[in-house]
């Protein structure tokens, strides 16, 4: 007979294997960040003898270094600058379409909502050769204002669909309201709907600045001056010149992933969200 | 006042319409023109040369092209079975009673939140012949023998790239299989087990065939990402040893910026997206079938 004692071991030494299976995993992701963390405080010295994932002493003036003479601070500048840029952008350009998309009625709109979808779907791998071409054609490339606008339209598509769902689900009597008091289309957008979509803005902020900020191949081909690239593709270039500066290298990844991780973190909700309704898209 | 309205609503959607037709269909329909023209980039395009199908039987035989189609393959290969089970079974824990559940769900999307670029040379560091992590914890456990250059190594690296790119991406697959799983209602085990079915029967006869779509939908996410993935390449080999890491993106962008073949490049670009297109075609319709 088998007692009661005999299933609650077997369901504790269960639970014990599932954790220990979990914990392996959690730990092989954390690992590389911490050896990242530490290896920025190491010196050019001690970095490749010292295998200590805490080391004997912090050198913090390596981050001191990496945003001065690295120039990270002025790569985390312009990071900031078109992740602040792209993202009020799409926010702005996509819950216009979004809400007309919802709310009224227009020869053509389907097809207009179809064509934005369809291009959720369809890859097109070699892109960046004719928006290069086109760029150089407006004088726009090599400029911020000619990434901003090619993050922005990467960014449409996925948020006009979150947008337009929440709109969609939305109840239309507040704005009826606003109507009648006499409110314009362009002030019930701002006043009423945009209030109201706040959980979906969140989501569609979040995501977008993620990939705005670790967004590189348009950033590689767009930029040539230094003083205007952002923070990825800064990183391979430095890498490139100094490819033994190891401790500085780490610092400078250090101040790329960390407003990540703290965004992470705090809107983690959000961005699980974003994950799970654009996967359902495709 | 109709027109006026129709006009009105016009408007909201223009700033969005406006920016899309530059710089997603222009740039879609371009690719398909210039395709069929020799060009660099530089002279004035009424000076490029039609080739008609020419560059698209270079591609037919330029043999690095199809060995970074077999590199992207072969990494693909290892996510949709090594990383896409590890994202399974880690959602599968996770999906019951267990305390830090939600730790472990934060954690394990970390990598995915990081940028190709971090992620690729953080463990660049790691990986490094002389100076690396790895090798130097193989000699401390007495194994130097098998510490080696493992990203200039032929041998090494492209499964090496590899394994960096399933520790990047499982949290996406964990993430949507456990929001799938969590769609499963609790009733249907229960109903499981008054029949007297044990754990693995209710595993397999009630979790796996409820799955499927989830898992067909993370298979076509998986490949589409992975064959298309290059930046972390660029960040940990840059292609080598001698294109033993080289992936198809990877020589569309060679092509344009290397050679300035820029209507090569489009060309390239071309019979990806379709191959691409046709074997999520495939995968999809072989879901369909299952499914009937």
């Amino acid at each position: 007979m088998k007692t009661g004692a005999y299933y609650k071991t077997k369901k504790t030494t269960i639970n014990v294997l599932i954790h220990l299976f979990l914990l392996t995993v959690a730990v092989s992701c954390l690992f590389p960040l911490l050896w990242m963390v530490s290896s920025s405080l190491k010196t050019q010295e001690t970095i490749f003898r010292d295998t200590s994932l805490i080391p004997k002493e912090f050198h913090f003036e390596n981050y001191y270094l990496a945003w001065m003479q690295g120039g990270f601070g002025r790569y985390f500048l312009n990071s900031i600058f078109y992740t602040v840029c792209v993202v009020i952008g799409i926010v702005v350009v996509s819950s216009l379409a979004a809400y007309a998309f919802s709310r009224f009625r227009f020869p053509g709109k389907n097809l207009l909502f179809f064509m934005f979808m369809a291009a959720m779907m369809i890859p097109i791998p070699g892109s960046f050769v004719p928006l290069y071409v086109l760029l150089n054609k407006l004088h726009l490339r090599n400029t911020s204002l000619g990434y901003i606008l090619c993050m922005i339209n990467v960014g449409l598509s996925t948020s006009i669909f979150l947008l337009k769902t929440f709109f969609d689900k939305m109840p239309k009597e507040l704005e009826d309201a606003a109507r009648i008091d006499g409110c314009s289309k362009l002030g019930i957008w701002w006043n009423v709907a945009l209030p109201l979509s706040k959980p979906v803005l969140a989501v569609v902020v979040v995501f977008n600045a993620l990939n705005v900020w670790n967004e590189y191949v348009l950033a590689l081909i767009i930029f040539d001056s230094k003083h205007l690239m952002p923070l990825q593709v800064a990183l391979t270039t430095f890498q490139g010149e100094f490819i033994t500066r190891y401790p500085l290298l780490m610092a400078g990844l250090t101040i790329t992933a960390l407003p990540i991780i703290l965004v992470y973190l705090l809107m983690q909700k959000y961005i699980v969200k974003g994950v799970t309704q654009g996967a359902l898209v495709g | 006042m109709k027109l006026k309205t129709t006009l009105e609503n016009y408007l909201f959607v223009l700033p969005a319409v406006l920016i899309f037709s530059i710089f997603y269909i222009y740039p879609f329909i371009k690719v398909f023109q210039l395709g069929f023209y020799e060009w660099d980039g530089i002279v004035s395009f009424k000076d490029a040369i039609p080739v008609g199908w020419g560059h698209f039987k270079e591609i037919a035989v330029d043999r690095i092209w199809w060995g970074s189609m077999f590199n992207a393959g072969y990494i693909t290969l290892i996510a949709l079975t090594f990383q896409n089970a590890l994202a399974f079974l880690l959602a599968w824990a996770c999906d019951r009673e267990i305390r830090m559940k939600n730790f472990y769900r934060v954690i394990f999307f970390i990598p995915p939140v990081l940028s190709e670029v971090v992620v690729g040379l953080v463990w660049q560091w790691i990986l490094d012949g002389n100076y690396g992590l790895l090798n130097s914890w193989l000699g401390h456990l007495g194994l130097a023998g098998l510490a080696r250059n493992w990203l200039s190594d032929p041998k090494t690296a492209l499964t090496a790239v590899a394994l960096v790119h399933c520790w990047k991406g499982f949290g996406w697959g964990f993430l949507i299989f456990l929001a799938g799983l969590q769609t499963i209602p609790r009733e249907l085990y229960e109903a499981g087990r008054v029949d007297g079915a044990n754990a693995w029967q209710s595993f397999t006869k009630i979790t796996v065939p409820l799955m499927i779509p989830v898992a067909v939908l993370v298979a076509i996410l998986t490949v589409l990402g992975t064959m298309q993935a290059f930046v972390l390449i660029i960040a940990m080999t840059g292609g080598g040893p001698a294109y033993h890491t080289q992936v198809p993106v990877l020589r569309i962008l060679a092509s344009m910026r290397g050679s300035s073949r820029f209507g090569y490049a489009c060309a390239q670009g071309i019979s990806f997206g379709v191959i691409l297109m046709a074997i999520s075609f495939i995968q999809y319709r072989f879901s369909k079938t299952r499914q009937a």
